[in-house]
């Protein structure tokens, strides 16, 4: 059930009056600021390409204004293209007449906002049936169903509550049980968790982790905080102005920053508590103890220090050995802050 | 030097000639269309007499329970409710019971035409930008033309009574409702608006479902100012025939009888006051969900 192949190819997005017009020059690449400057149009989306792996996290990261709000929409197409395609399980979905883009949103996708965006005229119950009452279920039928969802995330008993009586934590998890509720494969999340209080932020990725352990959705999860991109990412996304500068899995982006503006994002993460022994394994093999790979360099210290060697061995979930570390590799990826210091170490 | 001192004009004898020929090309328009029209608003003229004669012919002591129990029902408050109830019996003690219904029957005809005619326009405004730019400048007209050049047509047209003057009032007030219906659907806060398309809803579905019911503070305001500016016209709809409240003020002023206008002025006031109260309040409990209050 949970399974849309999703990709994006060639996407740009000019915001102004005669945007299709500025497409060679952008492709010519013309600036952000010069586009600007010289033709009174914005620059939202740069050549997107990207591969969204399924029913996996792919986390959308970039300071404010790097378009990230932007390409999101773009999936559901709230916002209309300049030019590019979004394919989704084969069917362009900027193609779409407005019956099949209607039918597209009520059954491929869903969506929780920065705001939360609930209905403010409507009980929590009736939010959360939302979709379904737009899809035509039943009335009943669709409260039976939301009430399912308003379990699970934890709001049984504020189900005729107004969501001016909750608090932003509890108002999200309205949200995100509203667009759970229809089914959907796929979950879009634009700063679902910026606007609430770092500890409420924390429940929150707690909830989602959950869920997705058990529904495996595909979910494009958009922010701006590092730490929660690592937390939650399988699949991290860099923007900035509007182009994708680097893309992996967390573990790629910390230890290979692609330039400056990534390694500056990362500068102030906990390398020690992110970063998992897999990614600085080298081959061979040595008389230390066994380590799994997924272990952090935090843990792994200890074990590296009271190796004799100062190695150990590395294996995988499965037990099988893929190679050795040693405790100066490990202290090395703890230190390495930014690339300039990468190049210096050589 | 006369070039300096008189601005061009059109000669006296043309200027009156094109008076004339339009005078009369509306008058014979009038002469052949004006049956026509009249017959048109012939359901409209039924309506108004019948549901005077109803309020006129009810016994009083219904009235004054409709009054409390409308009352109660739209503001919720005792002490509204017999306030609006002692007002009546005042009004009614000192004469003015068979005026003050007319005017209700009017001012209620005016009402819903002005709801069934400005909501569904407001509506389109909203949707629209280019309906929004032809209909506003029709509005800000309505709002500012004097009443008096105005009523003129409408009385060559359909003579004096009842439907003229409902339609002046009417005229005049129903910019606010549509003014505030496109406005308040306008304004509704633009993610909701993207979880509502997020989730695939149709037009018709955001429009009744999202759209309205978060807008209906604003387009209760309209109506209120709606009821507001039709009650100010009570005077002056008077002077075409209009019966009710508006009609003894007219005569008080064309005579100087200070009490007979003091009276019905104040009558008219009570009632905008009570109009006004108990839809502003209704109005405020239709966003009672924005304080996190519970429903009613
Ligand atoms: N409707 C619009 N008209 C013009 N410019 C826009 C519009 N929407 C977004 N932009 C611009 O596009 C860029 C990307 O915006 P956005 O996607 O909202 O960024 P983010 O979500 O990463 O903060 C910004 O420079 C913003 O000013
Ligand atoms: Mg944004």
């Amino acid at each position: 059930m949970s399974d849309a192949k999703l990709q994006i190819n060639n996407l740009y997005k000019i915001f102004g009056p005669k945007a299709k017009k500025f497409v060679p020059l952008v492709k010519e690449g013309i600036s952000k600021q010069e586009l600007l400057d010289s033709y009174n149009h914005v620059l939202g989306l740069n050549n997107i390409n990207l591969t969204i792996p399924q029913q996996k996290v792919q986390v959308i990261m970039g300071l404010s204004g790097s378009g990230k709000s932007t390409l999101i929409r773009h999936i559901n197409r709230l916002i209309e293209p300049t030019s590019g395609e979004v394919i989704v399980d084969n069917k362009n979905v900027l193609e779409m007449s407005q019956t099949e883009l209607r039918e597209f949103r009520r059954k491929k996708t869903s969506m929780v906002f920065q705001k939360f965006a609930l209905l403010p005229h409507k009980t929590v119950s009736q939010n959360v049936a939302y979709g379904l009452t737009i899809q035509g279920v039943h009335e009943a039928q669709a409260k039976e169903s939301s009430h399912i969802w308003i379990e699970k995330v934890g709001l049984s008993g504020f189900e005729g509550h107004f969501p001016a009586q909750l608090s932003g934590g509890m108002q999200q998890r309205v949200g995100l049980a509203r667009a759970l509720a229809t089914d959907a494969p796929i979950l879009l999340m634009d700063e679902a968790f910026s606007a609430l209080d770092p500890l409420i932020r924390t429940d929150m990725q707690d909830i989602l982790l959950d869920l997705q352990n058990e529904l495996q959705k595909t979910i494009i999860f958009i922010t701006h905080d590092l730490d929660e991109a690592l937390r939650i990412g399988d699949n991290i996304a860099i923007l900035r102005d509007g182009k994708v500068i680097q893309e992996g899995n967390p573990q790629e982006i910390i230890m290979t920053p692609a330039d400056d503006y990534i390694s500056d994002f990362i500068k102030d993460v906990n390398r020690g508590k992110v970063i998992r022994i897999k990614s600085i394994v080298t081959k061979g093999s040595c008389r230390g103890p066994n380590l799994i790979s997924s272990l952090t360099l935090e843990n792994a210290l200890k074990e590296l220090n009271k190796s004799k060697t100062k190695e150990c061995n590395v294996i995988d979930e499965g037990g099988k050995k893929i190679g050795k570390v040693s405790l100066d590799s490990a202290i090395d990826a703890l230190l390495k802050t930014n690339v300039s210091t990468n190049e210096r170490y050589k | 030097m006369d070039f300096w001192t008189e601005i061009p004009s059109l000669g006296k004898r043309d200027l009156r000639d094109l008076k004339k020929g339009i005078d009369s090309a509306f008058r014979g328009f009038s002469r052949e269309y004006g049956d026509n029209i009249e017959a048109f608003f012939d359901p409209l003229y039924y309506f108004l007499v019948w549901l005077e004669k109803l309020l006129i012919a009810a016994p009083w002591p219904i009235i004054l329970f409709a009054v409390a129990g409308l009352s109660y029902l739209g503001s919720k408050s005792w002490k509204l409710a017999l306030g609006s109830v002692l007002s009546f019996v005042v009004i009614g003690y000192f004469g003015m019971w068979k005026d003050m219904m007319a005017t209700i029957s009017l001012i209620s005809v005016a009402t819903i035409i002005c709801i069934a005619i400005g909501i569904p326009v407001g509506i389109l405004m909203s949707r629209y930008d280019r309906v929004q730019g032809a209909i506003t400048p029709i509005l800000d007209l309505m709002q500012t033309i004097p009443i008096f050049v105005y009523l003129l047509p409408v009385v060559m047209l359909l003579g004096i009574g009842r439907v003229p003057g409902l339609i002046a009032v009417c005229v005049y007030a129903l910019p606010p409702v549509i003014r505030l219906t496109n406005l308040g659907i306008r304004l509704v806060d633009k993610e909701i608006l993207e979880a509502a398309d997020s989730f695939g809803s149709s037009y018709r579905q955001k429009l009744f479902d999202v759209q309205i019911p978060l807008a209906l503070p604003n387009i209760f305001a309209g109506v209120n100012q709606t009821i507001m500016m039709a009650l100010a016209m009570v005077v002056i709809a008077s002077m075409i025939g209009v019966k009710g409240l508006g009609m003894p003020v007219l005569q008080a002023i064309q005579n100087q009888y200070l009490t007979l206008g003091l009276m019905n002025g104040l009558a008219i006031v009570a009632l905008a006051i009570i109009f006004d109260r108990v839809s502003q309040r209704y109005g405020k409990r239709l966003q009672a969900h924005r304080y996190g209050k519970d429903h009613e």
